[in-house]
């Protein structure tokens, strides 16, 4: 499947709903595996996640399961959805 | 530790509690350890360490480790990495614990099970202890533990560790464990035996089978969050939240240092009136007790400072206020979290430098640290009122200005773009990339005065035991230089002249002189050193002024007449950078774990403290046509 032709979090806007379709790997910049650490956190293929706030060209805040995690926006632009 | 102390503690168990951030371990490391806790550093970082020891109903010794949060053993932070290395026994100098207490936030399992599973194919005892089992029921969220348990393999006990007797199901499973043979953690490779999709789907399952919460109870957290984290009033109250933590920092810690300076010296008068006049009066009243003073001085600033941060960590703003920060930060290579220590620093450079501990990136907390002291303390406003008495003249500009008032507004103006322009320096140097953010907004709880109390305690002890030691040092090595050698007979200028500060200062006249500066400036730049303000004192103690609080009124009259108008700006211009404060440089060694920092801080500081002063002088002179 092309996950590239779908929307990412970050197009998301407050309020909305999506469900997670599959995680790009990020660039490993100061060894960090920020594909991993994002599904550690919650963001794996089928959970569903909402925009709770996003600051003006700034990070969002997403809720994922119980917990809320602030992503910028090139962390956010790695999970591919399927919006509601 | 001791030979004894060792022996005991070789036989002593070790459990280690290891849990995601925000699930109120450390809550349950003080309710387990209550004051029983050393506090020290990891060797050769600077992650804090925090050991205690407790016995148990049945009489049993234990020594508890509380490893720094993880989200998961797949290191991504320092802190990370030591709490992986230690339960995986692979970190030097420290003995691998005898079991695990999995410390996870029974509001939030979802997340923090994940990482139980990981731990569990490292092989160990593991307890797992359901934190926060108070709120999850309030919440309608029903645990059934005898369930979990069997499906995780390992005892699961109930804990509320922000209430006295929360922690007794907990002993009394500990007291029932063996602890025999020590066992040998398997390799770290056996956490990734199982991908993170398929853990988060076992994780999935057993909360199916082991957890039933009622229909989402309308969150609070959240209705909180839309009035926090909105776009309007969001950004309002936490202007309005930095305005008072400024204030307080600023103007509650007058009083206490009032007081301690107060009390220092009338200590040291009562103290020198038993010894005779000489060399060991003025030791101990000038150097000793001046130098205890000048390491408490820092105290109330410090504990007014990190009462708000714990505060705010504690009910959970800290990271709201991050989040809100982080494009304006970012946007010079910091963090949302550099803000309140930079905020600090403007009234003291030295809490600023300790609140960049809230950072967890090390390099945004390391170029907070270092641009840190470039914000203009209080420290600095003495010197300025000084300078600009002396050769500001007190008029309108543009009909409303005080010219005055401009110029101390442009020297804060000053020190604030130099501070984003180093760390934009920096930025560039290290080759920046973006990295990630990954910040979680836990759910607000009330405070906890208890962990508060314990919390500053803990600074204050830090503060007073590692910098304090090493800030007394210096002072006493600095009164050493200022007295030492005494006056030849016959002496034409003030003692200070003959004394090695005096050396250091007329030799340094040299390198000063193309930037303005005279010998009696260059003098009392050395004791200066140890604070900023001490440079007034000392100018007066170089022109032979009798001292006191007024040598600033006599001081600015005698400074306009002797000095050219180009000097007066220069050494303006000259504060504005110049690291004359040997107890920040002291923070900065300790805070850092290197010494390194904290001269490259002192060598940037003083190389853009010439070029500024350098350059006012020259353009100053150009223009009054000298």
């Amino acid at each position: 499947m092309n996950h590239a032709a779908l929307p990412t979090l970050d197009s998301l806007t407050t309020g909305q709903s999506a469900t997670v379709v599959h995680l790009a790997p990020g660039a490993q910049e100061g060894g960090i595996d920020v594909q991993r650490r994002l599904m550690e956190l919650g963001f794996v293929p089928g959970e569903r996640i909402r925009v709770i706030k996003r600051v003006m060209k700034g990070p969002l805040a997403v809720k994922v399961g119980e917990s809320t995690f602030a992503l910028r926006r090139f962390e956010a632009a790695l999970v591919s959805i399927k919006v509601d | 530790m001791g030979v004894m102390e060792s022996q005991v503690a070789s036989r002593t168990p070790l459990v280690a509690l290891l849990g995601n951030p925000n699930c109120g371990k450390t809550a349950l490391f003080n309710r387990l350890t209550g004051a029983r806790q050393k506090v020290a550093n990891y060797a050769g970082v600077t992650i804090e360490r925090k050991e205690g020891s407790f016995t148990s109903p049945a009489g049993r010794a234990f020594r508890v480790l509380d490893l720094p949060g993880a989200y998961s053993l797949n290191a991504q932070t320092p802190d990370e990495g030591i709490t992986r290395d230690v339960v995986a026994g692979l970190r030097a100098g420290e003995v691998p614990p005898d079991a695990i207490l999995c410390v996870v936030n029974a509001t939030n399992l979802r997340l923090n099970l994940r990482l139980v599973l990981e731990l569990r194919r490292l092989g160990l005892p593991m307890v797992l202890a359901l934190n926060m089992v108070d709120v999850a029921k309030k919440r309608g969220i029903e645990i059934d533990t005898a369930k979990l348990s069997q499906e995780l393999g390992m005892p699961v006990v109930e804990t509320v560790a922000i209430q006295s007797g929360g922690e007794k199901a907990l002993l009394a499973q500990l007291d029932a464990m063996p602890f025999g043979v020590p066992v040998t953690p398997k390799p770290l490779s056996a956490i990734d035996e199982v991908s993170v999709e398929d853990t988060q789907r076992e994780v999935r399952r057993i909360l199916a089978a082991a957890v039933s919460s009622a229909k989402d109870t309308g969150n609070l957290s959240e209705k909180i969050d839309n009035v926090v984290l909105h776009p309007i009033a969001g950004p309002i109250i936490l202007a309005l939240l930095m305005f008072v933590i400024f204030q307080a920092v600023f103007s509650w810690g007058d009083a206490p240092i009032e007081l301690i300076e107060a009390g220092m010296g009338a200590f040291g008068e009562m103290v020198g009136s038993w010894i005779g006049e000489g060399l060991l009066h003025s030791l101990i009243v000038d150097g000793i007790i001046a130098g205890v003073g000048s390491v408490l001085v820092f105290l109330p600033q410090i504990l007014i400072l990190f009462f708000f941060i714990l505060l705010l960590e504690d009910v959970g703003y800290l990271p709201r206020a991050a989040f809100l920060l982080d494009r304006i930060m970012g946007s010079v290579g910091l963090s949302g979290r550099s803000f309140l220590p930079l905020l600090s620093s403007f009234a003291c450079a030295i809490p600023g430098v300790m609140a960049a501990r809230t950072i967890q990136n090390p390099r945004d907390r390391l170029v907070t640290i270092m641009i840190a002291p470039l914000m203009t303390c209080s420290a600095r406003l003495p010197v300025y009122a000084l300078l600009i008495a002396a050769f500001i003249p007190d008029q309108t500009v543009g009909g409303f200005m005080n010219l005055q008032g401009i110029v101390l507004f442009v020297l804060y103006l000053a020190g604030i773009l130099s501070a984003m322009a180093v760390a934009w320096f920096m930025k560039r140097r290290n080759g920046y990339k973006q990295h990630a953010l990954m910040l979680e907004l836990p759910a607000y709880h009330w405070p906890h005065p208890a962990g508060l109390a314990s919390g500053l305690l803990e600074r204050a002890k830090i503060f007073l035991m590692r910098v304090g030691t090493l800030i007394l040092a210096m002072m006493i090595l600095l009164w050493l230089f200022s007295s030492f050698p005494g006056a030849p007979e016959g002496a034409t200028n003030p003692p200070i002249y003959y004394s090695v500060a005096g050396m250091i200062g007329r030799a340094l006249e040299v390198v000063l002189a193309p930037i303005g500066f005279n010998w009696q400036i260059a003098i009392a730049l050395v004791p200066g050193m140890a604070a900023r303000e001490v440079a007034v004192g000392a100018l007066g103690t170089v022109y032979a002024l009798s001292g006191g609080d007024e040598v600033g009124d006599t001081l600015a009259p005698l400074i306009a007449q002797s000095w050219s108008l180009a000097t007066g700006l220069a050494l303006l211009a000259w504060y504005v950078y110049a690291p004359h404060c040997l107890p920040t440089l002291a923070t900065v060694a300790r805070e850092t774990g290197s010494r390194k920092y904290a001269w490259i801080m002192a060598g940037y500081m003083f190389a853009l403290a010439y070029v500024a002063a350098f350059i006012v002088y020259r353009v100053t002179l150009a223009f009054t046509g000298a």
